[in-house]
């Protein structure tokens, strides 16, 4: 039975799963962070489907609209050219191979296990007013912590960017 | 047919509403390239285009036809693939996020089916907004990167860190009127404007309580001009450095596509500023007795510029001006008519007041290109990040603070 949401989950998981195959496979810098933002925007609409409307726009705006415009701004800044084909050397055609493809079956067996009874999608989107009273109340401390994690990475880039004074 | 739109919310309400936008929407972006090269022209004490039909009326559709005409040339060694999504990116962005802009106040009525005037009105427009307008920015940085040429590449690069420099001042600017409104939906944000000062004075969010956003307002119009590229922030494009910036090397109607995906972007932010700061489709007047004559304003402003038209246009120096005018002008007296019907009047209200703040914002882009040099690249960054952050932020500490001690 397929419903229109089911119909539209695969849709955007097949983009999303396209585009990750794509920012690897892809020879050129740019090329490989169009295919990131592809993945960001689908993201973003599988969020909708699962009714949280104010993720879905925060990932379009900080992930797909900000933090991708850096990666290309840099990219282009640096004029990154297109990377060469090497040859797979011999440890990762026979040690890495089978263990990446071991990982990804143990993550689809645990990810199929734990999802094997799915329940319905939301019918009503969660509402922003109901997301910031438990993101500034509930969950306060967490958040501010995080923000404070971010400003201590923050901080460590700005020391080491800084050009040594020259005395 | 009541019944069967019931049943086909999508295509029988929806659509048309599309169709309809999107054929108003392309008119008018040809007639503001129009009406920017008029003004712009008549600020230069020159007169703008005059030849193609009467008053250059006719000079959109000659460009129209120019541009797609011209040969497409593709430069050698450019990115194919980006060098065409580029143009498509910056149009569809632009003009999609005209969808979540709400008309007028109440809903239509299409075959019995209630629908907002407005493509769609989503509790989070305002984000969707935002969301759509920081996409808008891989057109030009596509653009400059995929053409394989210098000047475009500096355009690209300079439109890109412009663009996430002001980006934040754009977004932290409107804070204050979110506060204020408490919600994201864009119709809310209006009509938590209604109401007025001393019986009189519109409580818009520009001068409303308990925090005028004067401050706010010129902040977010500042930034919006320079997330939107246009002058004095085009640096992307400024042509006594770059030719012509990240588009140097488009032809055809390729071009022409960048063009009309910047004014599109002109059209979203006069939207957006009328919407959070000057109270979207509510009229200047209050609704009591003594104001009921505001009523036929519309109307009036109608019929009285057709009357106008028709009498300027029996004198017009051509022969074909002299029919097109007149004809104009008995077009608008007719809606002007039309207007004071009381059918309809109720109607006209909300987009006309809507339709005529937007172009006072238009008319003030125009004017600000017409009159200001374009800024210097490190003034550009040093003013976005030292001055419009910072105040942005003071803005809305301040608005926080009035509105924590104003409440009880």
């Amino acid at each position: 039975m397929i419903t229109p949401q089911i119909a539209m989950f695969l849709i955007l998981a097949a983009v999303v799963v396209a585009g990750a195959l794509s920012l690897i496979v892809q020879r050129h810098p740019i090329h490989s962070a169009l295919s990131l933002i592809v993945v960001m925007v689908a993201l973003a609409g599988l969020y909708l489907l699962q009714g949280a409307e104010f993720v879905a726009a925060v990932q379009i705006i900080v992930y797909a609209g900000a933090i991708m415009v850096l990666f290309i701004f840099v990219i282009m800044l640096l004029n990154a050219g297109e990377e060469e084909r090497s040859n797979v050397s011999r440890l990762a055609r026979f040690v890495g191979v089978p263990l990446g493809i071991a990982f990804l079956v143990e993550v689809a067996y645990w990810i199929g296990r734990a999802t094997a009874h799915l329940g319905t999608p939301p019918e009503e989107m969660v509402s922003t007013r109901e997301l910031s009273s438990l993101l500034f109340r509930e969950f306060v401390f967490p958040f501010e912590l995080t923000s404070f994690l971010i400003l201590i990475a923050l901080l460590g880039a700005l020391v080491l960017a800084r050009r040594e004074e020259s005395d | 047919m009541n019944e069967f739109a019931a049943q086909h919310p999508l295509l029988v309400v929806v659509l048309p509403k599309v169709v309809v936008l999107l054929f108003v929407l392309l008119t008018a972006l040809a007639y503001l390239t129009w009406f920017e090269r008029k003004v712009v022209a008549h600020i230069q004490a020159r007169w703008g285009p005059y030849r193609v039909g009467p008053h250059g009326l006719l000079q959109p559709l000659a460009d129209g036809v120019k541009f797609l005409f011209k040969e497409d040339v593709t430069p050698a060694g450019a990115d194919k693939f980006a060098y065409y999504l580029a143009p498509f990116l910056a149009m569809s962005l632009a003009i999609t996020s005209i969808a979540v802009i709400p008309f007028g106040p109440k809903g239509l009525t299409i075959f019995g089916q209630e629908t907002p005037t407005g493509i769609t009105n989503l509790n989070i427009g305002l984000l969707i907004l935002f969301a759509i307008t920081s996409m808008g920015v891989y057109g030009v940085a596509l653009a400059g990167w995929s053409s394989n040429s210098k000047y475009p590449l500096l355009g690209g690069l300079r439109s890109s860190a412009q663009m996430i420099s002001y980006e934040l001042a754009l977004t932290m600017s409107v804070v204050g009127v979110i506060l204020m409104a408490g919600t994201f939906n864009l119709s809310e944000i209006v009509t938590s404007q209604q109401g007025f000062h001393w019986g009189f004075v519109p409580r818009w969010n520009l001068i409303g309580a308990p925090m005028p956003q004067v401050l706010g307002f010129l902040l977010f119009f500042t930034a919006a001009v320079a997330e939107t590229n246009r002058a004095p922030f085009d640096l992307a494009e400024a042509e006594s450095e770059l030719v012509a910036g990240f588009h140097t090397e488009y032809a055809s109607f390729k071009f022409a596509m960048f063009f009309m995906a910047e004014y599109a972007s002109m059209i979203t932010v006069s939207c957006l500023a009328t919407i959070l700061f000057f109270g979207g489709w509510l009229s200047p007047f209050p609704q009591n007795s003594l104001f009921a004559w505001t009523h036929y304003i519309p109307a009036a402003a109608f019929a009285l510029a057709g009357i106008a038209l028709f009498a300027h246009g029996v004198r017009y120096i051509t022969i074909f001006g002299r029919v097109v005018l007149p004809f104009l002008g008995v077009v608008l007296f007719g809606l002007g008519v039309l207007f004071g019907l009381p059918a309809v009047i109720e109607f006209v209200q909300g987009p006309f007041w809507f339709l005529l703040k937007i172009a006072i914002f238009l008319f003030i882009y125009v004017w600000v290109r017409g009159t200001l040099p374009r800024f210097r690249y490190d003034q550009l960054m040093n003013f976005g990040w030292k001055v419009l952050l910072p105040l942005s932020i003071v803005n809305v500490v301040i608005t926080s603070l009035a509105i924590v001690l104003t409440q009880p």
